[in-house]
């Protein structure tokens, strides 16, 4: 369909002999804010990965606006877990968020006031505005995501990706970063596909769920996707669903004792 | 070449080796080149200021190895390691420079510290670097542990008491010392290529701890040897035949590494126990 | 008038190698202040050391030779930027090694060069000004390709810069965005190499690591900004090779030699100095850098 925004059509991907990614099919609509969720391991970086364009594909496709993904496409957005960045990197944070516009492009560029007003108005749009003279590497986890968003959106993307953006941080600062992007993309139309291992935070703001486990993955809404039988399919393995408070919980505990029992077969020490 | 002048040459070319071996293994697994490069040649420096005042050269590459060794442990609390080192580093040697050019006909002199007189090596000095060899080999055998564990990991060593700052110091302390006795034998720019190219190529080849710190020493005991056997023969430097030699034993333990992770792909696949 | 003709020595201004060395020390030292910003931020200050040091083995292998040592330096320089790039090895520990490797071949090399070299001449001067320049003698006719050569390694860093800023912040980010990475540096790489030879037959192959490392080490301790940091870093570089020139030539006369003292020296002491001031008072950033970050990979 014309309108999906990204489709991925049976995609699979083997990293050193072993399957990463199996038959992953799944469509993200313009606006639409998806939750990419599961436990570590199970795929989501390569997911974005794919996407982005880092990591070919084994098998299947991926397509935006229905066609190939053309080899670099800026209408895609980025926020990367974390930052490889020293103290003392001669960058501030208003530095940053004027790359997101031009820093892929060679050569030099004059100073503007346009482009000085198009940067502190994002960076007040993200709750950053009083950090913009400092450095980026001497922020806490919270500022430089919202730097990172900053510097992202300023693009104009269609699409913004982000990996792990809650992963490091402490829970007011989690809330702050949820309702700065779902705010953001409403007023702009961005559809967001964020990946994280713990689905709450984001349910008031999450209009479809691709929950990620062992390779595979289930898309759908919340309520369609956080079910036992589904996600047990996905594990291959009993899984339980615990809401309590409003709040969900996937156990999987059997899973410990499988794999507990493959490593000591691996190891000799029972048969 | 097995003479009984040669006896010196070859006494001192294995303590070398064996500092050399045992010195690099941590640097190399450290990270700490740089500083293995930036030491003994600003060791240079004060040789050349010793000499310049009449004194024992030995003093000089002491004082200035160990002045390299504290000023880069000081600059790096504030600044990173590799800035320190390279500052601390060029300091030195512009004094050397200074040193240098206020003696005349210092050049040759200079040629051999830089480069090494191995051949050069008398009875008397044979001793000290004897000596002080194993005294910095035993001081790194004692601190193996805690150095190892502190250059591994870090946090976790300096969360169980074991000061990172003072490993390092401790560390850099213990390669002047190493690099100060052993400058006036295979030169201060060759000290660094028998610390390096060994060690490198060791790690590739095992990746046990104690193992690779005695491959290290053992490569570079068959680089020492070989590159004195062909200096001999040839009367080129010996350190022409160290750099070169060090460097392909480094190029064989990569490829073998390269080689054997193909061979046998592993079965601790990343996530192969996550759900 | 009396004052300035104490600090001034006469004949300064009148003199032709003095003019030479002002107008390439110059030029060299912003290459090298500019190019240096981008060296540290990268991590990459063990890379632009080895680049100088493995000039020096091309400045012995052109001097023997009978070439201008510069060619030797560039040739030898932008060899080695190639291989570096080539081995290619990603975390810095990694490369760091290899790089020491590469520069302990290429020493070897030098050693076998300056032994070559005494053996059919017998001038032994040479391994000095190899190794600690010679900035008032450089001869006239290789002045314009000093500086082409700088220029273009300066307008080279100066193209590269937001990608290789991007690059800093993320790798992944940069290649997401369409920036060739790896490409990238290759690149900055041949500059580095460039601006390298280029300071090291000003100062010398073993110094130029100063002008290089140092007026960037104390502009990112007193600025903010990406621009801010490459002038400052530049007027410290500048400044420090005018003061070293001048206090060069007023050395002349100066006991103990009579020869003079070299222009190393000063440079050299004069960015240290500077760079060891600004720990005088508050620098713009208070952070320490976390205790062995740079130890923080695994070591296997």
């Amino acid at each position: 369909m014309s309108a999906d925004l990204l489709r991925l059509e049976g995609v699979g991907v083997s990293l050193g002999g072993r399957e990463v990614l199996r038959d992953v099919s799944l469509t993200v609509h313009p606006g639409e804010f998806t939750g990419l969720i599961g436990p570590n391991g199970a795929g989501k970086t390569t997911l974005l990965r794919i996407i982005l364009g880092l990591q070919p594909v084994t098998r299947g496709a991926v397509l935006i606006d229905g066609a190939p993904r053309p080899p670099r496409d800026a209408s895609i957005g980025y926020v990367p877990q974390k930052l490889g960045i020293e103290p003392d990197t001669p960058l501030r944070v208003r530095d940053v968020v004027s790359l997101g516009l031009d820093g892929h492009k060679f050569g030099i560029r004059l100073p503007s006031r346009a482009r000085r007003e198009l940067v502190d108005d994002m960076l007040t749009a993200v709750g950053a505005r009083r950090y913009a003279d400092a450095r980026v590497g001497e922020l806490s986890g919270g500022e430089q995501q919202r730097v990172m968003i900053a510097h992202a959106l300023i693009g104009r993307p269609r699409l913004l990706l982000l990996d792990e953006p809650l992963a490091n941080l402490d829970i007011s600062s989690e809330q702050g970063i949820v309702s700065v992007l779902a705010r953001l993309a409403r007023a702009e139309g961005i559809a967001v596909l964020l990946s994280a291992h713990d689905m709450n935070p984001l349910m008031p703001v999450m209009d479809r769920i691709v929950y990620v486990a062992a390779g595979r993955v289930a898309v759908g809404t919340a309520d369609e996707v956080v079910q036992p039988e589904v996600l047990s399919g996905l594990y291959g393995q009993h899984v339980d669903v615990i809401r309590v408070h409003g709040r969900v919980l996937v156990v999987a505990a059997p899973e410990g004792i499988d794999a507990a029992e493959a490593a000591a077969e691996d190891l000799g020490v029972i048969r | 070449m097995f003479g009984p002048l040669m006896i010196n040459t070859w006494i001192a070319a294995t303590a070398v080796a064996v500092i050399a071996g045992v010195t690099g293994f941590f640097a190399v697994l450290r990270g700490s080149t740089f500083a293995a490069h930036a030491i003994p040649n600003g060791a240079f420096a004060g040789a050349a200021g010793a000499s310049l005042l009449g004194l024992n050269p030995f003093a000089g590459l002491a004082v200035f190895s160990l002045a390299g060794a504290l000023g880069i442990a000081g600059l790096s609390r504030r600044a990173r390691n590799d800035v320190a080192t390279a500052l601390t580093f060029v300091l030195m040697l512009g004094i050397g420079a200074l040193f240098v050019s206020w003696s005349s006909g210092y050049a040759q002199e200079a040629y051999s510290l830089l480069f090494g007189e191995v051949f050069g090596v008398s009875a008397d000095q044979v001793l000290p670097i004897l000596v002080l060899g194993a005294v910095s080999v035993v001081a790194i055998v004692v601190m193996f542990r805690p150095l190892m564990f502190s250059s591994a990991l870090p946090e976790v060593a300096e969360a169980r008491g074991v000061r990172a700052r003072r490993m390092e110091l401790a560390f850099l302390l213990v390669m002047a010392l190493a690099t100060s006795m052993t400058v006036p034998v295979v030169g201060a720019l060759l000290m660094f290529s028998l610390m390096i190219g060994p060690a490198a190529a060791a790690r590739s080849l095992t990746p046990r701890p104690a193992r690779a710190m005695a491959l290290s020493v053992g490569i570079a005991l068959v680089t020492v040897w070989a590159g004195i056997a062909i200096s001999y023969q040839t009367d080129w430097p010996l350190g022409f035949f160290v750099g070169v030699i060090g460097a392909v034993f480094f190029l064989l333990g990569r490829a073998y590494a390269a080689v054997a992770s193909r061979k046998t792909p592993s079965r601790w696949s990343p996530g192969r126990y996550d759900t | 008038m009396n004052i300035l003709r104490h600090i001034i020595e006469p004949g300064f201004f009148g003199s032709g190698p003095v003019h030479i060395a002002l107008a390439v020390g110059t030029v060299v030292a912003v290459t090298s202040a500019v190019t240096g910003v981008f060296t540290v931020t990268r991590g990459q200050s063990f890379a632009g050391h080895s680049l100088a040091d493995i000039a020096t083995t091309g400045g012995s292998g052109a001097f023997l030779v009978g070439l201008n040592q510069f060619w030797g330096y560039l040739a030898f320089g932008a060899g080695a930027a190639a291989f570096m790039e080539m081995i290619g090895i990603q975390r810095r520990r990694g490369r760091d090694v290899a790089t020491g490797v590469v520069l302990g071949a290429a020493l070897g090399l030098a050693a076998l060069f300056l032994y070559l070299g005494t053996q059919y001449s017998t001038t032994t001067g040479a391994s000095f000004t190899i190794l600690f320049g010679s900035i008032f003698v450089i001869t006239p006719s290789t002045v314009p390709a000093l500086i082409v050569s700088a220029l273009l390694a300066l307008g080279t860093v100066i193209a590269l810069a937001r990608v290789l800023l991007l690059s800093s912040l993320s790798p992944d980010l940069a290649a997401a965005r369409g920036v060739p990475v790896r490409a990238v540096g290759a690149a900055f790489l041949m500059a580095l190499a460039v601006s390298v030879a280029l300071s090291a037959v000003v100062i010398g192959a073993v110094l130029s690591t100063a002008l290089l490392i140092g007026p960037a080490a104390t502009a990112l301790r007193v600025t903010k900004g990406p621009v801010r940091a490459a002038a400052v870093a530049a007027g410290i570089g500048v400044a420090a090779t005018w003061l070293g020139i001048l206090l060069a030539y007023d050395s002349y006369y100066w006991p103990p030699a009579g020869r003079g003292w070299p222009v190393s020296f000063f440079v050299v002491t004069l960015v240290v100095g500077g760079y060891l001031v600004t720990y005088l008072r508050r620098p713009v950033t208070a952070a320490e850098p976390a205790p062995d970050a740079e130890h923080a990979c695994s070591a296997l």
